[in-house]
């Protein structure tokens, strides 16, 4: 029972640590480049723990970034909702993937958010973004591996003493 | 077979319920979106969510804060002997500038004396000390630390020693937000100094740059005039320094020339900066006159009442 609290704890708190890393400042040269935390962990848990993980959860998470980051409310919580969507769709299929695989795979969710929040700002009015912007999903890819392989070592953990 | 079928069913409607549910938050989310861009919902849902929020950038606020600390804690003797030389030549030169500014403030206030205009010269700032927190990569937004309960709101203008830096557009309880001159939503009217040629000088997207992009093909630009800001919409008060000219070009219609101007306030090195208290008076045309009337005591009871009520 306890260390299923751990585990409760673990998931909530690393969503919590991903919407501070979303608003935590990074040196100007890589500002930019910063990938989307809420995105890759939410991705982790729809892919470890989908009991847990629903549209609604991912919706409120969205949320919650759109109100720390304040452009405009709504943009996020459709854009993880998506996200997640796809994951839960593919979950079968994802679970299976090498870490090759899964790297393409998160590559390409975070394009395809880049996308959405692009025909959203353009709905919106705001000004097109520079080639930048487009960079910041392939460091996510990148940093997926690390973010997978700590989050599923403390997981795993928890979840051996569990039974 | 029966089992696979079995599958199959729960599997389709489970995905059928799935992407009912999702068009549902999809809406949802639009509805929300299209509200906000209309009703500024996100910025009352923001002032109201404070409390949540303000201490997140607080907290996201201190690594920067930090190391701060530590490069003031750990820097060599003899970087911080060679910063105190040049911070006492600097603050000999400011002296210097503002007596010779002094005599010239004094000799002002005669001549306004004169004129018998009644706008001082004094102006009341406030110091803010700047959040670093990450507003997005492409948003030219900064976060200051004051906010309503400090008296801030929206329309205070931002500038550090060395020019206009911008304006404030969303205040929280102790946190507002600010946005840059450099942000492409923002455009201030300015001057050119040297030949007093009036213009607007936008923010552009290729970030820390000023875009002037109506010039008129005969005016005289230089690269290196300085601007200043004209005073004109009533926003930001006149003679504040903007930025350096750095480039003319032809613009692609050939009827405006374009320019590209160099902010002149450090905006990505300001860690302090002055909010204006005391807005710049609108210059416009002059208030409508007051309709010629009978004397007020002349005037019946009721309106007589309404007059001196409003």
């Amino acid at each position: 029972m306890n260390r299923h609290r751990a585990r409760n704890w673990l998931f909530v708190g690393s969503l919590l640590l991903s919407l501070f890393l979303l608003v935590l400042p990074l040196p100007d040269a890589v500002a930019a480049y910063k990938p989307y935390w809420p995105a890759l962990v939410l991705v982790y848990w729809a892919l470890e723990w989908p009991d847990k993980i629903n549209l609604g959860l991912a919706f409120v998470t969205g949320l919650g970034a759109d109100l720390l980051t304040g452009v405009l409310l709504g943009d996020q919580a459709l854009r993880l909702t998506v996200l997640v969507f796809l994951v839960m769709r593919f979950r079968s299929r994802l679970r299976f993937f090498t870490m090759w695989q899964q790297i393409l795979v998160v590559l390409a969710l975070l394009l395809n958010n880049r996308v959405l929040q692009l025909a959203i700002g353009l709905f919106a009015g705001q000004p097109l973004p520079s080639p930048g912007f487009w960079v910041a999903p392939l460091i996510g890819a990148l940093i997926w591996p690390l973010v997978f392989l700590l989050l599923d070592d403390l997981n795993t953990r928890l979840r051996v003493r569990e039974t | 077979m029966a089992l696979t079928r079995d599958g199959n069913q729960t599997l389709f409607s489970a995905s059928m319920a799935g992407t009912l549910r999702l068009i549902v938050y999809l809406a949802l989310a639009c509805v929300l979106m299209v509200f906000d861009h209309h009703g500024h919902w996100l910025a009352k849902a923001r002032y109201g969510a404070a409390f949540v929020i303000e201490p997140v950038y607080k907290l996201a606020g201190l690594p920067s804060q930090a190391v701060d600390t530590l490069e003031v804690a750990f820097s060599s003797r003899k970087r911080l002997t060679e910063q105190n030389r040049h911070l006492r030549q600097d603050l000999l030169l400011a002296n210097a500038r503002l007596n010779r500014m002094a005599a010239v403030a004094k000799q002002n206030h005669k001549l306004k004396q004169l004129l018998e205009t009644q706008r001082t010269l004094g102006m009341k700032v406030q110091l803010a000390r700047l959040i670093d927190v990450d507003l997005g990569a492409y948003r030219h937004r900064i976060m200051l630390n004051v906010g309503s309960n400090q008296g801030v709101t929206p329309g205070q203008v931002i500038i550090d020693a060395n020019g206009i830096m911008g304006q404030v557009v969303e205040v929280l309880p102790d946190t507002c937000v600010g946005m840059l001159i450099t942000d492409p939503d923002s455009a201030i009217p300015v001057v050119i100094e040297r030949t007093g040629v009036r213009t607007v000088a936008h923010g552009s997207r290729q970030g820390g740059r000023l875009l002037l992009p109506d010039i008129p093909v005969s005016a005289d630009v230089r690269v290196g005039d300085s601007l200043l800001t004209s005073g004109l919409g009533g926003r930001y008060p006149p003679g504040f320094p903007v930025g350096t000219i750095a480039s003319v070009q032809p613009g692609a219609s050939g009827m405006f020339l374009r320019a590209v101007a160099q902010p002149a306030a450090h905006l990505k090195r300001s860690s302090n900066v002055l909010l204006l208290r005391d807005l710049a008076p609108p210059m416009g045309p002059p208030a409508p006159a007051i309709p010629m009337g009978p004397p007020v005591k002349l005037a019946p009871k009721g309106v007589q009442a309404r007059r001196g009520g409003s």
